[in-house]
């Protein structure tokens, strides 16, 4: 049987809804806390009895957390490969959760609680990671939201902390605050004025970071960027936010800058490209993955400089989602080949682009 | 002596048990001995000499066996060297020598400054665990119609509560 995703209130897209501040150049935002809890080894050293005691008392404390209350728990331990590809595809639990990444087997005790824009992973590298996602450019709804739920679930579960130290974690690099916030951006007028290097090389100068689309270790494709904060030790959660919320902020303007800046230098030739990315979309019978990456970012960006018009920043990020390969499989209801895979990516794309295809000009 | 429970680790808890009538002794180790409910860390001190036992019985600990070895998960610096990753929030203090200088080069700091966290009281964990028994029996007692009994549990977790 398949995974039944309509239990989940938003479908766990939520964050897709393109409500946020400068939803059109920032997809979404996520925060999340690293936290372990007291008594056993960390996941990857923990017995399958230990993980499974973890997700339980976890559980049990979850029950009378006014926000997660409602959660749907979906064990990743008896989900199909498909399923749990589907869930990660949906940015709702990591690659490594999923067991999809080659370096780490899929655990027993691997579950995660999702309500309304809020999850806890459990048994991934830490015993728990909380995290609050949210659309567009929204660090401060994040925050507070994620941080209600480490104080409601802290004070039923005993996390791991030393007060030199802070919250301990199985990495170095997250221990502290054990906060990553990160902003999922799309920055194509930086890239197609050559001016992106620069702006990673000051974002690193700053503490910053950068990932691809799904975060530690994934490339950057489309023109999608995740900006994150690097060091989560010797600062607080709210200079570290601080800190993001001001470069991120100086970043978007960057990239308007250097949107306007493509408009008036290469106009015609901008727009040419744009409606060719928009055609092919919209006519082509097979696409890959990279490919329709490449061209939606260029019809967002064509969106965003409004050469497109009558066409939702809502339905491009609903593209991005739906024409993956897990999210294929699940709607035509069977396992794809990876060329069936790209004929029905073709087929997916062009049906939601014919919907909107009236407006659109 | 390895542990009677895993067979993996050294002994250093003896755990006296009554079953039956029968007193069993067992030796355990850390780990195991915290997953029967022995408590090895050591609590809160509540006077000014905790601190000075905290702090003797914290070297006995660590220097009781091989001081590059975890006492809680049994990681050792060359493990996490393989890794990048600490088995247990033990290790942190286990390996506590190098870690500023570590945490220094990562962060730029070792100190934390964000949140300050004070851990559940253990009464209020036990509680809600006493909750969550209370709640898998209510929910078994109304599967089998024993209505009496539901009710009575009812009873006691809104006392709970």
């Amino acid at each position: 049987m398949s995974i039944d995703l309509s239990l989940l209130p938003d479908g766990g897209v939520g964050w897709l809804d393109a409500s946020g501040k400068h939803a059109d150049i920032v997809l979404s935002t996520r925060i999340r806390l690293a936290r372990n809890v007291e008594g056993y080894a960390f996941t990857a050293r923990a017995r399958d009895g230990e993980r499974l005691r973890v997700l339980s008392q976890v559980r049990e404390a979850l029950s009378s957390v006014q926000e997660l209350r409602e959660a749907v728990l979906y064990r990743l331990d008896e989900l199909s490969p498909t399923d749990r590809a589907l869930l990660h595809e949906r940015h709702l639990v990591s690659k490594e959760l999923a067991g999809l990444d080659a370096q780490h087997p899929l655990r027993s005790g691997a579950a995660v609680f999702l309500s309304d824009g809020l999850g806890v992973m459990v048994n991934e590298e830490d015993h728990l990671r909380l995290q609050a996602l949210r659309s567009g450019f929204a660090l401060e709804e994040a925050f507070a939201a994620i941080d209600r739920l480490d104080r409601d679930l802290g004070a039923r579960v005993p996390f791991s902390f030393h007060a030199e130290f802070g919250f301990l974690t199985a990495c170095p690099t997250n221990v502290g605050t054990g906060m990553r916030a990160s902003v999922l951006i799309h920055l194509p007028g930086l890239v197609h004025t050559k001016e992106m290097g620069r702006v990673l090389a000051g974002l690193q100068q700053m503490g910053l970071t950068y990932r691809g689309l799904y975060g530690e270790g994934s490339e950057v494709v489309g023109n999608y960027f995740q900006i994150s904060n690097q060091t989560t030790l010797g600062r607080s959660e709210e200079e570290l936010l601080d800190q993001l919320l001001r470069v991120v902020g100086h970043v978007i303007e960057r990239e308007e800058e250097a949107r306007r800046v493509l408009l008036r230098d290469a106009g015609y030739i901008i727009e040419d490209k744009l409606w060719r990315a928009y055609g092919t979309l919209r006519y082509a019978r097979s696409l890959t993955f990279d490919e329709a990456m490449n061209y939606l970012s260029g019809v967002r960006l064509a969106v965003g400089l409004k050469l497109v018009t009558g066409l939702s920043v809502y339905t491009l990020n609903k593209l991005l989602i739906f024409s993956q390969a897990a999210h294929l499989a699940y709607a035509e209801g069977r396992p794809l080949t990876e060329s069936e895979t790209n004929l029905a990516r073709a087929r997916y794309v062009r049906k939601a682009l014919e919907e909107e295809a009236g407006t659109v000009g | 002596m390895l542990c009677d429970s895993c067979g993996e680790r050294d002994a250093v808890v003896q755990l006296t048990r009554i079953e039956g009538g029968e007193v069993k002794l067992l030796h355990l180790c850390e780990r195991c001995a915290a997953e029967n409910g022995v408590e090895t860390s050591v609590p809160t001190p509540k006077h000014p000499l905790g601190d000075f036992l905290q702090a003797v019985q914290q070297q006995a600990a660590l220097t009781s066996v091989d001081g590059s070895r975890c006492v809680f998960c049994h990681t050792t610096m060359s493990d996490f060297r393989a890794t990048g990753r600490w088995g247990c929030a033990r290790c942190y203090t286990t390996f506590e020598h190098g870690m500023r200088e570590l945490l220094r080069r990562v962060h730029g700091s070792a100190k934390h400054i964000g949140k300050a966290y004070r851990p559940p009281q253990s009464e209020t964990i036990e509680r809600e665990a006493a909750l969550g028994e209370l709640r898998e029996r209510l929910r078994r007692a109304i599967e089998s119609e024993q209505f009496e009994l539901a009710a009575d549990l009812r009873d006691r977790i809104k006392v709970l509560e």
